[in-house]
């Protein structure tokens, strides 16, 4: 297949019957693909059935896409500059939707969203609407004038429009900064899923990983990555879509749960408030709100506690010895000794997080279609918590989506489209490829939890389904169960289920074949892969072509420019893999993270770009100054992580209304606008030339133009 | 730019556009979020905030999108249309 697209894709003549008949063509391919793509998990059912081993299906599915995209990115390889940053301009609107769906789609959606709704119940629709909404943002006010500025980068354009070298360079760190975190998360998630699906250590899936990123977009660049992310996009969604139909069929008799689940939304309510008044699940509470109360005892009694506990650790495991007890029990006593804290410093770390672990399991449970729902019994209480997570939510909200219209390597797509036309008909498309799956994960939680709620809780220790045993065992951030109260019966309060098995597991519970579980990796595969290829191509690409070509070498070759950006693409990925493997951090901070930084740095520079005439290179250095400053300064300080790193006290650093450290963005934004505004009102007007290009940029694009631009002196 | 009405006009209507979608997204994401707790009544069988930010405001999301692209292409082809005759191109889109 994709040697004839690499054959149809010099077709220039002729733009428009070109475009069509191209456009027929990928059709052609790519739905054929899609019918391959279903024989071949057809074929590996039916080896299934026939005894193929499990292991042997999840290589399979490994090897042959992460082939598929070698081949493709191999087929696709090129050294023609336009062809290498932005894919030749020439990839029709529905196509392009699906790659940006694919640039999208991360791990985070494909593995955590489902996981992440199942935890937070209506909270975690925050991250629904604001990955969705945001395309609002970049269809109205950024993709059809940086389609009609046409470059290759988004420095390229702050560049342009703001003049100077300064502004350049300040958005193309922003870029860098926000996509390299961005990337990490995604290097994480690969190897997470590398390393479940072939049973390899975590370093070797990383690696893995990353040999699968630079197949598809070393040799090729944006073009190689359009279509390995088209065929990625097909497969995710597939592989997403396939098991939500079948689970779906099996609770609400429709293939399609969308838009038939509410009588299991029913169902889950009743039961929840069922489960509330159960006495056994009250039991386990109490026994939980005792722990905690035991830990804070400690805790308040450090460092006394500490000394006495670590003589009654040693003692235990002496006493054990002495009285011969089973080498089971002696080498938990000694596990526990080992694992006992070194300092009273320590043990007050240790002890408060058991607290909180405690106290939150000993609270009461949570509805799952409740906004803003809070647990605490005082009612002045909690109509504060409640509002907290109001504003929490808001705010979350609104990052993620003025995030989304920040984050470069989504920008760069509406950069290879034929024209501005496309560029919006592309957001459109695209929207509607992420839909597919942002539409799916509601349900999917909704009903994974009531299969829980009703197949697994409640049950007895010795009845429950395989994939608890199994999947506990995988590792405790997965799934714990424990029998608190020893009454045999597995109550809610005594499980604790981690936010990635809701999809990687779903299978399973649905009761499955493990083809299912196999393609569903390979979806998740697909869905880090396609992430961190176009992060990775923003990153060398600002490096080879803002810093390298612009700043430093402006007489550059177009080979040598392209030779370069494939050199800086293979260390930005070594470098990346290697902070990945020191594990920083969780991942979902890790990517709000970046949603903020791009939120606070370079939307409001690239809007007012094109709405505010009077924007001017002072005033939007001194926006993204002031948003990427406020927003690293609000993270470090209130970040638990970053506090522990610096040292600094959690009591003196409150986070400002209640808000979380993950939607900084809430008031970097406003802030670096605010910037934005007065420097540029204090300070002179853009000169002509740059007015012009505002101008410009305005009107629709001509025919014939095609987005084309005579350079501007810079 | 500023003597051409026509290409003046061609921006005011784009931006009136894009004014109202906003307002349109930023009523569904966050007056409707903020009110959530009060407006979760039964709406066909769902409860009506949790409905809507788990599907009904994504799918106004992609007709906002589709709104636009449709409208602003054919203001495109009648800008295109009535090039050099400043007074055809329609006032209204």
């Amino acid at each position: 297949m994709p040697e004839s697209i690499s054959a149809a894709l010099p077709a220039r003549a002729d733009p428009l019957a070109g475009e069509r008949s191209f456009f027929r063509l990928l059709c052609r391919y790519y739905g054929t693909f899609t019918l391959g793509f279903f024989a071949f998990v057809m074929l590996l059912w039916l080896g299934e059935r026939a005894g193929l081993p499990r292991v042997l299906i999840g290589y399979t599915f490994l090897f042959a896409t992460i082939g598929l995209y070698a081949g493709i990115g191999i087929m696709s390889r090129t050294t023609d500059v336009a062809e290498y940053y932005v894919a030749g301009r020439r990839v029709p609107a529905f196509f392009n939707g699906m790659a940006t769906g694919a640039d999208w789609m991360s791990a985070a959606s494909f593995i955590g969203l489902a996981g992440s709704l199942y935890l937070l119940g209506y909270d975690g629709l925050a991250f629904v609407l604001g990955w969705t909404g945001g395309y609002c943002l970049v269809a109205l006010l950024i993709a059809p004038y940086l389609r009609k500025f046409g470059q290759f980068t988004i420095p390229d354009f702050i560049g342009a429009r703001y003049g100077g070298d300064v502004a350049r360079a300040i958005a193309m760190v922003a870029a860098i900064t926000c996509s390299f975190v961005y990337v990490v998360a995604q290097i994480y998630g690969l190897g997470l899923i590398t390393t479940h699906l072939t049973n390899v250590d975590f370093s070797y899936g990383v690696f893995l990983g990353l040999a699968g990123i630079l197949v598809c977009s070393f040799l090729g660049g944006m073009r190689a990555i359009t279509w390995t992310q088209v065929a990625q996009c097909i497969i995710l969604l597939v592989a997403y879509l396939i098991p939500v139909a079948w689970i779906g069929l099996k609770y609400t008799n429709s293939p399609l749960p969308q838009f038939a689940y509410s009588s299991v939304l029913e169902q889950l309510t009743a039961r929840e408030q069922q489960l509330a008044q159960d006495p056994q699940e009250q039991a386990v509470r109490q026994i939980y709100r005792q722990r905690a109360a035991e830990a804070n005892a400690r805790i308040a009694a450090l460092p006394g506690s500490w000394q006495k506990g670590q003589i009654e650790a040693r003692k235990k495991v002496e006493d054990l010895k002495a009285h011969r007890a089973s080498i089971l029990e002696v080498r938990a006593a000694e596990r526990v000794l080992a694992g006992y804290p070194t300092s009273p410093q320590e043990a007050r770390h240790v002890w408060q997080q058991e607290a909180t672990e405690f106290t939150e399991r000993a609270g009461p449970l949570m509805p799952h279609t409740e906004p803003f729902w809070s647990g605490e019994a005082d009612p002045e209480k909690a109509e504060h918590a409640r509002t907290v997570k109001r504003w929490n939510f808001l705010a979350l909200v609104f990052c993620l989506m003025a995030g989304t219209a920040g984050l470069p390597h989504i920008l760069m797509r509406s950069y290879t489209t034929p024209n501005v036309d496309q560029a919006r008909k592309s957001i459109f498309w695209a929207l509607f490829f992420i839909l597919l799956l942002y539409l799916s994960a509601p349900p999917l939680a909704a009903l994974v939890k009531y299969d829980v709620y009703t197949a697994v809780v409640g049950k007895h220790f010795s009845d429950l389904p395989e994939w608890v045993a199994s999947w506990s065992r995988i590792g405790p951030s997965f799934l714990r169960v424990e029998d608190v109260n020893h009454d045999g019966v597995l109550q809610l309060a005594e499980m604790q289920v981690g936010s990635d098995i809701v999809v990687l597991a779903m299978p399973e519970i649905a009761g499955l074949p493990y083809v299912i579980s196999g393609l569903v990796a390979a979806g998740g595969l697909a869905a880090a892969l396609s992430t961190a290829d176009g992060l990775l191509l923003t990153i060398a690409n600002a490096l080879s072509h803002d810093l390298y070509f612009r700043l430093i070498n402006k007489r550059a070759s177009p080979a040598r420019r392209v030779t370069m950006a494939k050199i800086l693409l293979l260390l930005v990925a070594l470098v990346a893999a290697f902070v990945t493997l020191m594990r920083p951090g969780n991942i979902v901070s890790l990517v709000g993270l970046a949603f903020s930084l791009a939120a606070a740095s370079l939307f409001p520079a690239l809007v007012m770009g094109v709405f505010w005439r009077r924007a001017n290179r002072w005033g939007a250095i001194a926006g993204m100054l002031t948003g990427f400053g406020v927003c690293t300064y609000y993270i470090s300080t209130r970040f638990p992580f970053f506090q522990a790193t610096l040292g600094l006290d959690p009591s003196n650093w409150q986070p400002w209304f209640g808000i979380e450290p993950i939607s900084s963005g809430v008031f970097a934004v406003p802030l670096g606008l605010a910037a934005l505004i007065i420097v540029s009102l204090l300070t002179r007007r853009p000169d002509a030339d740059t007015e012009a290009l505002v101008d410009f940029l305005r009107l629709p694009d001509l025919p014939g133009e095609g987005g084309r631009i005579t350079m501007r002196n810079q | 730019m500023v003597g051409d009405s026509r290409q003046r006009r061609y921006w005011v209507q784009t931006r009136h556009l894009t004014v109202a979608l906003l307002l349109v997204w930023f009523l569904i994401t966050f007056v409707l979020s903020y009110f959530a707790r009060a407006l979760n009544f039964s709406f066909f069988g769902w409860p009506f905030s949790y409905y809507m930010a788990s599907q009904g405001s994504l799918l106004i999301y992609l007709l906002i999108a589709f709104v636009y692209a449709r409208w602003q292409r054919a203001r495109d082809i009648a800008f295109r249309s009535t090039e050099g005759n400043d007074d055809q191109f329609p006032s209204q889109a």
